[in-house]
């Protein structure tokens, strides 16, 4: 397999993964909003997210609810339009080792997120268009697991999509922490409904009512997150996917050793603590660091220098 | 408006119609299926194939304004037919011809014994800029250069079918010719029942075998790759295309490197792997930033060593060009007089050439009235059409052609024949093109059909897609009536 395929693969992997990710945090901010009708609403905090703060203040100067969600829409370098676009770019070019369905379900990705989005902003319907990104790339992923080999194209998405999966997990974690620790006891009635948020904006509400019995908490939810061994979006479930991929790849040692590094870090953290002392931003930091090792350690391993 | 009210010009050759409204014979079906159909079932049908082409994501890109366009394939529903006892004469054409152009390309890297016995004057291969010095002395597995070709075809309103162009460079088009298809058989299943159409979807499977048998290396599975200029270049689509149905890597000039022994090795995940034969989507000059322009980032440098060295085939070779030159090609049927000893089976468009003083005297005076081509562009590019242009453009042609005459040819217009095509709910007629796909090593091989290339605009004759051309596809049908067995 060419190296210039795999970094394209594992690329279109990222980009499908940040596609579905985003399409959700919308949605759940949305819904959110509604529940909590007197705190004044962070919208902001969604673009803190993404990480592409400055990009968006260099466009609006508030960050109300319409002003975010056209950014998340429409921006040229870091929406849902821009996510599905790279994904499909690098799809383009790698297309041959896809099943067909998975190309066709890319192109209707695109063609949904191609015309003027400003129709879709009011929340009347954006809610049905979130599910339907949500969707398509559902039914992507559905077609690249259900059909293609278990070989090196397979494993390269594989490894993009968790790779971008831990990486948007510890975002969600950082960012709440941000909002949420700080706070006052006067908010604690909202508490539970933010964490829900949180839970949420990552899937992870079912499988940590199931997991957890005790009324939701930040640092419970923070653990689970975290170090869950079984929930396919916590930090150490995706490392551990990353792991096992990399193991089918050859002249894989240099990239193991780093995603066993990150893996171990997330292993020993021991969440109550790093709460009480405010150490879970330094502590998120470092995981983000580890990440960005693996992935330049799995770069150099086998893609075109 | 269905055929009924199909506005027939008698004074034009008609592919599916004769002048007096019947239907050519054996072509039945299709006017059958045009005089009865309802434009609400057309409308339906063109839905059907928009959508299809849509979710197939066929498309090309048109390079505009400094940004890559993405286009949808302009396709439309109504295909054009063509009787399979003709296409088995043009197909032998087809083959004669390319047999003598790759002889010629032959003989101009050795020796040019055409020029010495003069047949071809020495000035035209001296002043060609497809000539390429670093081919002198090369001898190509079964002294084929140009394996694979796609040649323009007119109809004029005699019905005689002429050679417009041999395109031998990098030709385009045939993922198109297999896509409509693809179409046709969603939209028009039982119409290609009835109507017998010969099938076309074996070309990658012969192309592929073609390709492996020029490996230099006699082993079992030779590595073939394809060689793609990337993403922005406007024939992306069929590059990846052709590799997905062939199985072979699609490479862009980064992903191979020539080594120390001038062999080709691709960069994998698992390490490099030699390659073999290198079907090559680039043009002669981005081949190699070492033997022709420096600046080529698209490019292997060391590929010509590799490739004199013996050590991999390219498809097409390089220097392949010298024959695809639009003054070469007016001396093509002498060259299949020279090499093959036969009659040639396809004739070309008469044709003038400025280097020539008394026909570039005739161009000169008849500007108006004619053709006139560059000899080195392709895609439409470049071309003056005498009856369309303003005064001022003739004027700047006449000042170019007495600027650089060998640079020049002529062509009186050709009426190009017509087809039925859908245009809003009526069937109106439309200017059409062919362009059949040959392939040859070993042995030759023929599409079954082509690429029709038609001009959606009302009277115009360029079909070219980068200038609104659309296309359709193409039935080779055999004679449902087998009278005379």
């Amino acid at each position: 397999m060419l190296s210039r395929v795999a970094e394209r693969l594992y690329w279109f992997g990222r980009y499908l993964e940040r596609t579905e990710n985003t399409a959700r945090l919308i949605s759940v901010y949305s819904n959110l909003v509604l529940d909590l009708p007197k705190v004044g609403f962070v919208w902001e905090s969604l673009v803190n997210i993404t990480g592409f703060d400055t990009q968006f203040r260099q466009r609006f100067s508030t960050a109300s609810e319409r002003n975010v969600v056209k950014f998340m829409f429409d921006d040229p370098a870091c929406s849902l339009r821009a996510c599905a676009g790279s994904a499909r770019e690098n799809s383009r070019t790698t297309r041959d080792l896809m099943p067909n369905e998975a190309w066709e379900k890319m192109n209707e990705l695109h063609y949904l997120l191609k015309p003027d989005l400003s129709g879709r902003i009011n929340r009347s319907g954006r809610h049905e268009f979130l599910s339907q990104i949500i969707d398509l790339c559902l039914e992507l992923t559905g077609y690249l697991s259900g059909s293609m080999s278990r070989k090196e194209p397979y494993y390269f998405i594989t490894l993009g999509r968790n790779v971008e999966r831990a990486d948007m997990t510890t975002r969600v974690i950082d960012v709440a922490c941000l909002n949420l620790m700080g706070r006052q006891a006067e908010f604690d009635e909202q508490d539970n409904i933010l964490w829900m948020g949180v839970l949420q904006s990552l899937n992870a509400y079912q499988m940590y009512r199931q997991q957890v019995q005790d009324r939701i908490n930040g640092p419970e939810v923070v653990e689970f997150l975290l170090k869950d061994p079984a929930f396919p979006r916590s930090v150490h479930h995706c490392l551990a996917e990353v792991a096992s991929s990399f193991k089918h790849l050859p002249r894989h040692q240099l990239a193991l050793k780093a995603v066993n590094r990150a893996k171990r870090a997330i292993g020993r953290a021991v969440t109550t603590e790093l709460l009480q002392t405010q150490g879970l931003h330094d502590f998120i930091d470092q995981a983000q660091a580890d990440i960005s090792t693996t992935h330049n350690k799995l770069s150099q391993t086998w893609f075109l220098s | 408006m269905n055929l009924k009210e199909y506005a027939l010009n008698p004074a034009l050759y008609d592919e599916l119609l004769t002048a007096s409204g019947r239907a050519r014979p054996g072509l039945a079906p299709l006017s059958n299926f045009l005089r009865r159909a309802d434009p609400h079932t057309l409308a339906l049908k063109r839905d059907a194939a928009d959508l299809a082409i849509k979710t197939l994501g066929i498309s090309f890109t048109v390079y505009s304004e400094g940004t890559n366009i993405d286009r949808q394939w302009p396709f439309d529903i109504i295909p054009r037919l063509i009787q399979a006892e003709e296409w088995r004469r043009i197909e032998t054409g087809l083959k004669q011809r390319l047999r003598a152009l790759n002889l010629f390309i032959t003989d101009v890297y050795n020796g040019q014994q055409i020029v010495k016995d003069g047949i071809i004057p020495a000035d035209i291969l001296a002043s060609s800029k497809d000539y390429r010095p670093e081919c002198e002395g090369m001898r190509p597995k079964f002294d084929v250069w140009a394996h694979i070709c796609g040649t323009d075809l007119i109809r004029d309103k005699d019905g005689c079918m002429y050679v417009l162009e041999d395109n031998l460079r990098v030709p385009s088009g045939v993922s198109y010719m297999l896509e409509n298809r693809n179409i046709s058989k969603r939209i028009l299943p039982e119409l290609i029942e009835r109507s017998q159409v010969l099938p076309m979807d074996d070309y990658p499977s012969r192309l592929f075998d073609m390709l492996c048998s020029l490996s230099p290396r006699s082993i079992k599975a030779p590595e073939v790759v394809l060689l793609t200029p990337g993403i922005f270049n406007s024939a992306y689509f069929e590059h990846a295309f052709l590799a997905q149905r062939m199985g072979v890597e699609l490479v862009e000039g980064p992903d191979l490197m020539v080594d120390t022994d001038d062999c080709v090795y691709m960069k994998t995940v698992q390490g490099r792997s030699r390659v073999d034969v290198i079907y090559r989507r680039i043009d002669d000059q981005y081949l190699d930033p070492e033997a022709f322009r420096a600046d080529s980032m698209l490019g292997v440098p060391g590929l010509m060593r590799a490739w004199r060295a013996g050590n991999v085939a390219l498809a097409n070779a390089p220097g392949v060009g010298v024959a695809d030159d639009k003054v070469v090609y007016t001396y093509v049927p002498d060259m299949i007089r020279y090499y093959l000893n036969e009659a040639p089976l396809l004739p070309n468009v008469p044709s003038y050439l400025c280097s020539n003083p008394e026909e570039r005297a005739f161009v000169l005076k008849n500007l108006p009235d004619l053709v006139v081509k560059p000899a080195n562009e392709s895609g439409g590019y470049g071309m003056y059409i005498g009856p369309r242009e303003t005064k001022r453009s003739t004027r700047e042609i006449k000042q170019k052609i007495e600027a650089n005459p060998r640079n020049y040819m002529a062509q009186p217009i050709i009426s190009l024949s017509t087809v039925p095509t859908l245009i809003g709910d009526s069937l109106e007629a439309r200017h059409v093109d062919l362009r059949p796909f040959i392939l040859q090593a070993k042995d030759s091989y023929v599409t079954a059909g082509g690429l029709t290339r038609v001009a959606l605009v009302k009277g115009s004759l360029v079909v070219n897609s980068s200038q609104g051309g659309g296309s359709k596809d193409t039935w080779v049908v055999m004679n449902a009536k087998k009278d005379k067995d």
